[in-house]
């Protein structure tokens, strides 16, 4: 039974456990809800509960062992012999599913009967043809062992689903009966219903961790991976960047660095200024009329996807720019695709992360702050430079720092306003790239997996985690360090 | 007990610091102030007193256009101090309030440390020339606000680390310290347990020898204690203004002695 059909029918079954389980407190009270220890809908939602959660738990688990399990079985199942020289395990086992799952199409579509597939022999059956007949193309003529294997992997999931059927249904039943046996007027249904509440939110909260925790982990595999077939030293102190897919790649990732620092530093020095000085105008200046039109209009700017603005850059930004300090103008810039191009276009994308932010932690700052500076005779400004950004400081290093990560991990503007090429240079008019356009250039093309050039990119990226991870790190010191000194 | 004959002698003698003409405040359309005419002496503790919502901070905010910073609140009539029009145009609300200096209802002392919370002033208003003469203007406000010996071991802690008594002793030092001719104070106490409430009043009573204070005040027992003279705040009108003594044994006003004697409120 496919495992949709699984699901709804304990679907169902928790739908009706809602209306038994409601009843049965009902009648257990004599009718009277008021004698009942909790609502009605609480018993219901009990035995729905018990019915739904244990069962669609046990599913979820099952449908991602079961597959690990048949195929370890099957591949530890393949003698030496079925592996050819040129080949490995692994790619063998890629054609056994690939049969297996072709049979189980070729009996769908009743182009052979159950036990047909079941007892094919490569030995009197052209199997690749009759396969073939159904859509489903293999590379090379089945052998023996392999079509043999691809049979044992259909008949072990088989019995392996209906295992899963048995079970899955077996503890929605048991869960159904045991929250309906308990089901009485002291039944205490709203505690327990508020345990299973918990038990949710537990899980949604987990879920992000877990994958937070597995996305590092794959980093930290591939790039221990990376430095088996790359030194450590020759990549974090390289100063050259110069990937060759035919070997001998130098992969320094200095150049790299230097391209994602520079570029962010220019962002920053657009973006900060402007953000924070429009965010202080926003909330201090602005008649109330003004700053709700121009508010949300700055926060368009954060909606703008950032392939938007790397066409900007490229259209836009880089010719202005080539034109005053190209070769007809100042003349130290070849291209229009340069660092500069790229930072003030990424600047002009923070801004309304630094104002919008700052704008916020400006308001939140309290009004008696105003009133007490005001009162000595102060002016704005100086009431803004000596009262309020001092203590909405930590705040406003928070929301510079956001800006400096997203900054960080921009790729799009970079890839079509910064150039290619990664050089360690001062002039920010020349092309220079970053750390997260150069994974993007690792791994898009066809690559061997396996080679240094291509899992160099989880180094990158681990890098480039780190580098982020401990600025955030250090901007949540900075807020907790001077957090609420205004209370 | 109440002496009326040397009480008026007395005020005879002082001048008159702040005099207020039909003065009108509207918030958007509500009229906040009606028609309020008063005259303030220096030298003195005058009161505001009246029930919640019935005008006496708008009318105090107005004395030192505090009320300028709120965008929707409209000001009319004359109010003038040493007989100069604040509301006049050649009137720069900045140095008016640095003459006229305010303490709140909630102690807020900025999140800097307890020197540079008394030298705010001074320096925004360039008073002192040298960092020892700063230093001293600094010390005279502290030991003006009654704080000093509490706090000169640690002029550089935060001001925000002072309990609330201490916290609202240093703004009156704040204030004091830009050498305002008149201080303004909404409900200062309010925030305050009884001890401190007992040393801000203290402080207040002294401060009336340099100053004209005008205190905003919910306890009768507070404007009884500390002023001389009270003015009733009714829906926006000030109903009786005259000697605290005799506003609160002999009210002329019906509605000043239902207040007092606690009939509304």
């Amino acid at each position: 039974m496919p495992a949709t059909w699984l699901v709804l029918i304990v679907l169902a079954l928790s739908a009706i456990g809602y209306v038994l389980g409601r009843q049965r407190a009902l009648q257990n009270a004599g009718g009277d809800s008021r004698a009942l220890h909790s609502l009605p809908s609480y018993y219901g939602w009990h035995v729905a509960l018990m019915a739904l959660v244990p069962a669609t738990g046990l599913l979820a688990v099952w449908l991602i062992a079961q597959p690990l399990l048949v195929e370890n079985t099957i591949a530890g199942q393949l003698p030496d012999s079925a592996i050819p020289e040129s080949s490995t395990r692994s790619l063998v086992m890629s054609d056994v599913r690939r049969v297996a799952d072709g049979l189980d199409l070729a009996v769908s579509q009743g182009a052979m009967t159950r036990d047909d597939a079941a007892t094919l022999r490569s030995e009197f059956t052209q199997v690749r043809e009759r396969l073939a007949e159904v859509g489903v193309a293999l590379g090379s003529d089945v052998n023996a062992a392999v079509l043999s294997a691809a049979q044992d992997y259909r008949s072990m999931s088989r019995v392996g689903n209906l295992m899963m059927t048995i079970a899955v249904l077996a503890i929605a039943a048991l869960g159904f009966v045991y929250a309906l046996s308990r089901t009485d007027r002291d039944f205490r249904a709203r505690n327990v219903v508020e345990q299973g509440i918990r038990a949710l939110l537990v899980a949604a909260a987990s879920v992000a961790v877990l994958t937070t925790l597995g996305i590092v982990l794959s980093l930290i595999f591939n790039t221990l991976e990376f430095f088996k077939l790359y030194s450590a030293w020759d990549f974090f102190f390289g100063t050259t960047w110069a990937p060759s897919f035919g070997g001998g790649s130098e992969l320094g990732v200095l150049p790299l660095l230097w391209g994602t620092f520079y570029i962010s530093l220019i962002a920053l020095l657009v973006a900060v200024p402007i953000g924070l000085f429009s965010a202080v105008y926003l909330s201090e200046y602005a008649p109330g009329k003004v700053r709700s039109v121009a508010k949300p209009l700055l926060e368009v700017l954060a909606g703008i996807p950032t392939i938007v603005y790397g066409l900007f850059a490229l259209l836009t930004v880089g010719p202005l720019l080539v034109q005053i300090f190209g070769d007809d103008g100042v003349g130290i810039m070849q291209a229009s695709t340069a660092v500069m191009t790229a930072g003030l276009v990424m600047g002009i994308m923070l801004i309304p992360f630094v104002s919008s932010l700052s704008d916020d932690i400006i308001n939140a700052v309290p009004q008696a702050m105003r009133d007490g500076s005001y009162g000595l005779g102060a002016t704005k400004s100086e009431t803004v430079r000596q009262v309020i950004l001092p203590a909405a400081l930590p705040g406003i290093v928070g929301a510079i720092l956001l800006a400096a990560s997203r900054a960080i991990g921009e790729t799009m503007i970079v890839v079509l306003g910064a150039g290619a090429a990664a050089r360690l240079s001062m002039n920010p008019f020349d092309a220079m790239t970053t750390v997260t356009a150069k994974i993007v250039s690792q791994l898009t093309g066809d690559a061997d997996f396996a080679s240094a050039e291509a899992l160099v990119a989880f180094a990158l990226g681990m890098t480039l985690f780190v580098l982020t991870l401990g600025l955030n790190v250090f901007a949540l010191f900075i807020v907790r360090k001077y957090r609420e000194q205004y209370e | 007990m109440y002496d009326a004959p040397s009480l008026e002698r007395n005020v005879d003698q002082k001048e008159i610091k702040f005099s207020a003409r039909n003065v009108q405040v509207y918030y958007g359309d509500t009229h906040a102030i009606k028609d309020v005419t008063v005259e303030i002496e220096d030298n003195t503790v005058t009161a505001f007193i009246g029930p919640s919502g019935c005008g006496k901070s708008t009318f105090l905010r107005c004395l030192n256009r505090m009320n300028d910073t709120i965008d929707v609140c409209r000001v009319e009539g004359d109010i003038r101090l040493d007989g100069e029009d604040i509301y006049d145009k050649r009137v720069d609300p900045v140095q008016l309030r640095a003459k006229v200096g305010m303490v709140f209802q909630k102690p807020n002392p900025f999140p800097k440390s307890i020197y540079d919370n008394v030298a705010y002033g001074p320096r925004i208003h360039g008073l002192a020339r040298s960092k020892a003469e700063l230093d001293e203007i600094v010390e005279t406000a502290l030991r003006r606000g009654a704080i000093w010996d509490e706090v000169k071991d640690r002029l550089d802690a935060p001001g925000t680390g002072l309990s609330g008594g201490q916290q609202q002793r240093l703004c009156i030092a704040r204030a004091v310290a830009t050498a305002p001719e008149v201080l303004l104070m909404d409900e200062p106490c309010s925030a305050l347990d009884p001890i401190a409430t007992a040393q801000v009043e203290e402080l207040i009573d002294e401060l009336r020898q340099s100053y004209s204070v005008i205190i905003v005040t919910h306890s009768m027992q507070q404007a009884a204690r500390v002023s001389q003279k009270t003015a009733f705040f009714h829906l926006g009108h000030l109903v009786e203004f005259g000697e605290t003594g005799q506003i609160f044994t002999n009210p002329v006003d019906e509605r000043t002695e239902s207040y007092i004697t606690g009939r509304i409120g």
